[in-house]
């Protein structure tokens, strides 16, 4: 798995943080979204898809 | 005034027209969204309803079209535009106040949400929890002292927001019955034009008086950054703490109350959270998902020809997006008429969805934790004070819930 996050796209809601908090931060000057870890373990693909799904601004794309 | 500016007849039971909107709740349902609305989701989950003036809009009431209009930024937020569905006489008049960036597009709105996003964002808002949880116990000391009944809105659900965001922003709490009257008068379905705008221009002025005095006496508060940022009028820093003022109120004010009222009604429910605290955290999303306080839709324009669930909605035309229906649609929450604190409920879209959705929401989700857990371990006897067929619900306001609680313990 691959994680793109377009910080153009993000509005800063969060969302991302608290579904996948390994996988995703934000800046600590505006809350855009940075990833932490572009290719996460398996373990962890439920909670990044999760997180792409509720994201408010369809910023985080992923690919297998 | 004249017929035109009074607003629709919230309370007429069985309307001839069911959609018109705003629409009645069924008797005995208050957490339920009104049965027109919720039957639409089935029969034509994309259909004309009639607003207050006489004028239509549409109402899109499924949660995957909700979704795609509120995430599709052809449907504008501009509320200037021709079109823009108002649902009352008073709603018009939000404007009167300056425009904020929730009534705008981007990149405009990009511009100036980006200003605060940071003071919002889920680790600092974390950093917050041991403050929030202080204040909440002290509300529950001072609630519990001597007595064994109070209002649960005025001494708990109410001061706690009210108190964070005054903190945040750099608001003094002295003032909060100024800002508290004028911010229910903001939210009143029933409020005249009038009424609205006198309401907006003294918070305004009351905010702008604020933003002068912090250029000569700066703290660490939202306000004061904005100030020392140098790139807004005093009037627009006026305009925004208004719209963060008004907004950190009486939303989770009233979901804290309404949670509380759904879990005394949902004893099972409510046992399952004492009997295992950390289902806290899920349950929260639940109340947000089965509640969702902003009950009468989110508004949009069309600024092209846009499809929607096998309709065509065309420019200029004003829709509604009415997420207490989408929270509730069987296709994405089996069993959604019923409050289930077990449920993975995060997929809703209580806090609205696309580029404008709440900004607020990690600040709401720290304190309805901390209100729900806290209300719960130190209240274990709570009960309501009076017969749930008494309690008072907000059908009159923006913001769903309960005008008052009483309850005992």
């Amino acid at each position: 798995m691959r994680i793109h996050a377009d910080q153009e796209k993000c509005c800063g809601a969060g969302s991302c943080v608290l579904a996948a908090p390994d996988v995703f931060d934000q800046r600590e000057e505006d809350g855009i979204v940075v990833v932490l870890d572009a290719e996460p373990p398996a373990a962890l693909h439920d909670a990044v898809r999760e997180a792409a799904a509720i994201c408010p601004a369809a910023a985080i794309s992923v690919s297998d | 005034m004249t017929t035109a500016e009074r607003t629709a007849p919230l309370d007429a039971p069985d309307a001839p027209d069911a959609l018109a909107v705003p629409a009645a709740r069924a008797p005995g349902c208050p957490f339920d969204p009104a049965p027109g609305v919720a039957r639409a989701v089935h029969e034509e989950p994309v259909t004309r309803a009639t607003l207050w003036d006489g004028s239509a809009c549409w109402l899109v009431t499924r949660h995957q079209d909700v979704r795609q209009v509120l995430g599709d930024q052809r449907f504008s937020a501009d509320a200037h535009l021709p079109g823009f569905p108002f649902l009352t006489a008073g709603g018009r008049e939000i404007l009167s106040g300056g425009t904020t960036f929730i009534r705008q597009d981007d990149p405009e709105h990009a511009r100036l949400r980006r200003m605060l996003t940071a003071d919002f964002m889920v680790k600092k808002v974390e950093a917050m929890r041991p403050e929030v949880q202080r204040l909440a116990d002290e509300l529950i000391d001072r609630m519990t002292d001597g007595r064994t009944s109070a209002d649960l809105v005025t001494d708990f659900a109410l001061p706690l927001p009210s108190l964070v965001i005054c903190l945040l922003l750099g608001v003094p709490y002295e003032d909060h019955g100024y800002f508290q009257e004028r911010s229910r008068i903001l939210l009143s379905l029933r409020s005249t034009a009038e009424e609205v705008r006198t309401a907006q221009l003294e918070l305004v002025a009351y905010l702008t008086r604020l933003a002068e005095s912090k250029r000569e006496r700066p703290d660490d508060g939202i306000v004061s950054r904005l100030v020392a940022r140098g790139e807004l009028s005093f009037a627009e820093i006026a305009t925004m703490g208004r719209l963060l003022l008004v907004a950190g109120h009486e939303t989770t004010a009233n979901m804290t109350a309404l949670s509380t009222l759904a879990l005394l009604r949902n004893p099972d429910q409510l046992a399952r959270l004492r009997a295992e605290p950390s289902l806290v955290k899920g349950a929260v999303e639940e109340l947000l998902r089965y509640l969702t306080i902003v009950h009468n839709g989110v508004p949009r324009v069309a600024t092209e020809d846009v499809e929607v669930g096998g309709r065509t909605i065309r420019a200029g035309e004003g829709v509604l997006c009415t997420i207490n229906t989408a929270n509730r649609d069987e296709d994405v929450f089996p069993g959604g008429e019923a409050l289930d604190v077990t449920r993975d409920a995060r997929r809703h879209v209580a806090f609205g969805f696309g580029v404008h959705q709440c900004l607020g929401q990690p600040l709401a989700r720290v304190e309805l934790q901390i209100a729900v857990e806290t209300l719960i371990r130190r209240l274990p006897g709570l009960r309501l004070d009076i017969p749930f067929e008494d309690v008072a619900f907000r059908s009159d306001m923006a913001i769903y819930g309960v005008h008052s609680l009483p309850v005992a313990w």
